[in-house]
């Protein structure tokens, strides 16, 4: 009895701020205003399967994907070699990897932008060694790789956690038993790693595919994502019916993905979200 | 039991959210003040503060769009705000603005005429104008080397990601509605797709959609031609002596950003101290200084230095003037705009 009544202030915060403002999303997606008229429609969604929305989902989800694979090859090694670095040398390491994140992450992207610009650090030492400026900033190159630097630890970490917990003993049985390093790693490490791997896509997936500010500020406005054009519809236009409705879809799309993603984690062992 | 326990929970809820809630009257009034991203200069805000004992809590933004999304929704109660010519009027239908009690506003008198009366405010009623300025096309000497004398030239596919563009639908959609040789109002919808198609076409060519980014990146370099507003400009040509700027042939955007009191201000009487402050001879002139914008003060104007009074960036003649149009209140048509930008951005 005593435990439930703990759960009061809890519920009262959740229903506040989850459920009610989730149910205000929805209920703005599923109507209109236009001056004094105002009603329940389908035409917010409708509006969105228009092609030129559908190309911009497309654009977000193919954006992100390719981030997370980057992600994913650049992730899976360093979680790798810093777990298996001695106890004192893999917390220093691992701090270090966390340390930039303590500063705001649009500090950081900002400062990309000095270092991709034209007249910037990189395409300074670039031309000084001959190997002329290439033109980075406000492309799609340079959106990949703001997500791909600012979400990076999300990927590392989950991965990181699951590997030094994996049961040394397993390793050393493999290897009694005649399997050389490589095979150790494809038949032992890397399917009980796997949990980490699939918490660490979701978690790089999920923000990349939803981020405005990066696109925006490397992207230079004409790489018009998902997430940007949901904050479009808030912020400049007012058509907050709109807005609410590609959010909805969003949040279905991401739903479904995560679905799909769990499956994969049969043993529900890792890191999980949700 | 169960029912102490759910009274207790509730009880100390309330008394968790107290302090949040608790309005003491006696506090220094706070003046809310929503103003266009650096578009003041900030230590007048301190000497209003020091002489009057308020406070104020200064905030910006990036269009006019924003603003109005801002007000409309409410979050905040601004006080004092500065949208411009065809905000204003779109404010005023929606009954989101007070009326200015004038003689509370003694300095209205230096306001020059000509911006008096203006048909966004034909009573002058609502709004006091704050700075002016035409839009048009900076470009750097060293790296455009046609004339710069028609919108055309952002079109030009030699400059290909050497363009900037103001992330802003206005602006943006009447740059391309007067290379066509249209009106900034049009209303008519076949235009306007044209416009957007035109939009579109340049969109390859364009090296991103920014605000006042646009400052930084020309000074630099990283750019060579950008839609401005002249204020801008002039800031520009002092920072990068191979920057220029010139008003299209084709016409432009004349622009008049005014101060007014949204309907939502509690504190209407300090709204009107500090809309008075701003257009004290002296104040008005350190920040026309700063600003680097046009004033429609004839005082703050007079005390300028030479250069300044005879910048034809700045202060351009009639006969530019008279190509340019001021931006009317769109009303229904706006959505219109709205999707045609939301398309022109999502375009690939």
């Amino acid at each position: 009895m005593k435990r439930k009544n703990y759960a009061y202030p809890y519920l009262f915060w959740m229903t506040i701020f989850a459920v009610l403002p989730l149910f205000l999303v929805l209920l703005y997606s599923l109507t209109f205003k236009n001056g004094l008229k105002s009603g329940i429609t389908f035409s917010n969604f409708v509006r969105f399967f228009e092609p030129i929305y559908l190309e911009v989902l497309l654009r977000s989800i193919n954006l992100a994907l390719i981030s997370t694979i980057i992600c994913l090859l650049l992730g899976y090694p360093i979680a790798y070699i810093i777990s298996k670095a001695n106890i004192k040398h893999r917390n220093t390491l691992i701090l270090l990897f966390l340390i930039p994140m303590w500063m705001n992450f649009l500090l950081r992207t900002y400062a990309w932008m000095t270092l991709l610009e034209k007249n910037g650090i990189l395409n300074k030492f670039l031309t000084s060694i001959g190997l002329g400026p290439l033109n980075i900033m406000y492309t799609n190159s340079a959106v990949v790789l703001g997500m791909v630097y600012n979400f990076l630890p999300f990927m590392v970490l989950p991965i990181y956690t699951v590997l030094i917990k994996i049961d040394r003993s397993l390793i050393e049985a493999a290897n009694d038993l005649g399997a050389n390093k490589i095979i150790t790693f494809i038949k032992v490490t890397l399917p009980l790693s796997l949990p980490g791997v699939i918490s660490g896509i979701t978690m790089v997936f999920m923000p990349s595919v939803t981020t405005f500010a990066i696109s925006r500020l490397l992207g230079g406005g004409q790489f018009t994502l998902i997430g940007n054009l949901i904050e479009q519809q808030f912020i400049n236009v007012g058509d907050w019916n709109f807005g609410s409705a590609i959010s909805i879809v969003m949040m279905v799309i991401i739903l479904i993905s995560m679905g799909i993603m769990n499956r994969f984690d049969k043993d529900k062992e890792g890191v999980n979200l949700w | 039991m169960k029912k102490i326990n759910k009274f207790l929970a509730v009880f100390l809820m309330v008394l968790i959210m107290l302090p949040f809630t608790s309005c003491s009257k006696e506090e220094k009034v706070t003046l809310n003040v929503y103003n266009w991203g650096d578009y003041i200069d900030e230590s007048v805000i301190s000497e209003f503060e020091n002489k009057y004992g308020i406070k104020v809590n200064y905030e910006t933004f990036a269009t006019n769009e924003d603003m109005y999304v801002k007000i409309k929704s409410g979050g905040t109660a601004y006080d004092v705000a500065i949208p411009s010519d065809y905000m204003i009027s779109k404010m005023i239908k929606e009954n989101m603005l007070q009326k200015i009690d004038f003689s509370n506003v003694p300095n209205y008198k230096y306001i020059d005429e000509k911006f008096k009366g203006l048909e966004f405010d034909p009573n002058n009623e609502y709004s006091v104008p704050y700075m002016w300025g035409v839009v048009g096309i900076v470009y750097n000497k060293k790296m455009v080397s046609d004339p710069v004398d028609s919108w055309n030239i952002l079109w030009n596919e030699k400059y290909k990601k050497q363009i900037l563009m103001l992330d802003s639908q206005r602006e943006s959609i009447g740059v391309a509605l007067q290379k066509l040789g249209y009106s900034l109002n049009t209303t008519d919808k076949d235009k306007l797709e044209q416009a957007k198609q035109e939009l579109i076409k340049q969109k390859p060519l364009v090296l991103a959609y920014v605000g006042d980014e646009i400052k930084d990146k020309m000074i630099s370099g990283e750019a060579a031609l950008a839609v401005a507003w002249a204020g801008d400009a002039v800031f520009m040509k002092q920072q990068n002596p191979d920057l220029e700027f010139a008003v299209p042939k084709e016409g432009s955007n004349l622009f008049v950003d005014c101060m007014v009191i949204p309907k939502t201000s509690k504190h209407k009487k300090e709204a009107e101290m500090f809309i008075n402050f701003m257009f004290e001879t002296e104040i008005a002139k350190k920040n026309t200084e700063y600003i680097g914008y046009s004033t429609p003060h004839k005082e703050a104007y007079k005390l300028l230095d030479e250069e300044t009074k005879y910048d034809k960036t700045a202060y351009p003649d009639e006969e530019v003037l008279k190509r340019c149009e001021v931006y009317k209140d769109l009303s229904d048509m706006l959505k219109e705009y709205d999707k045609i930008w939301t398309e022109v951005k999502a375009a690939h």
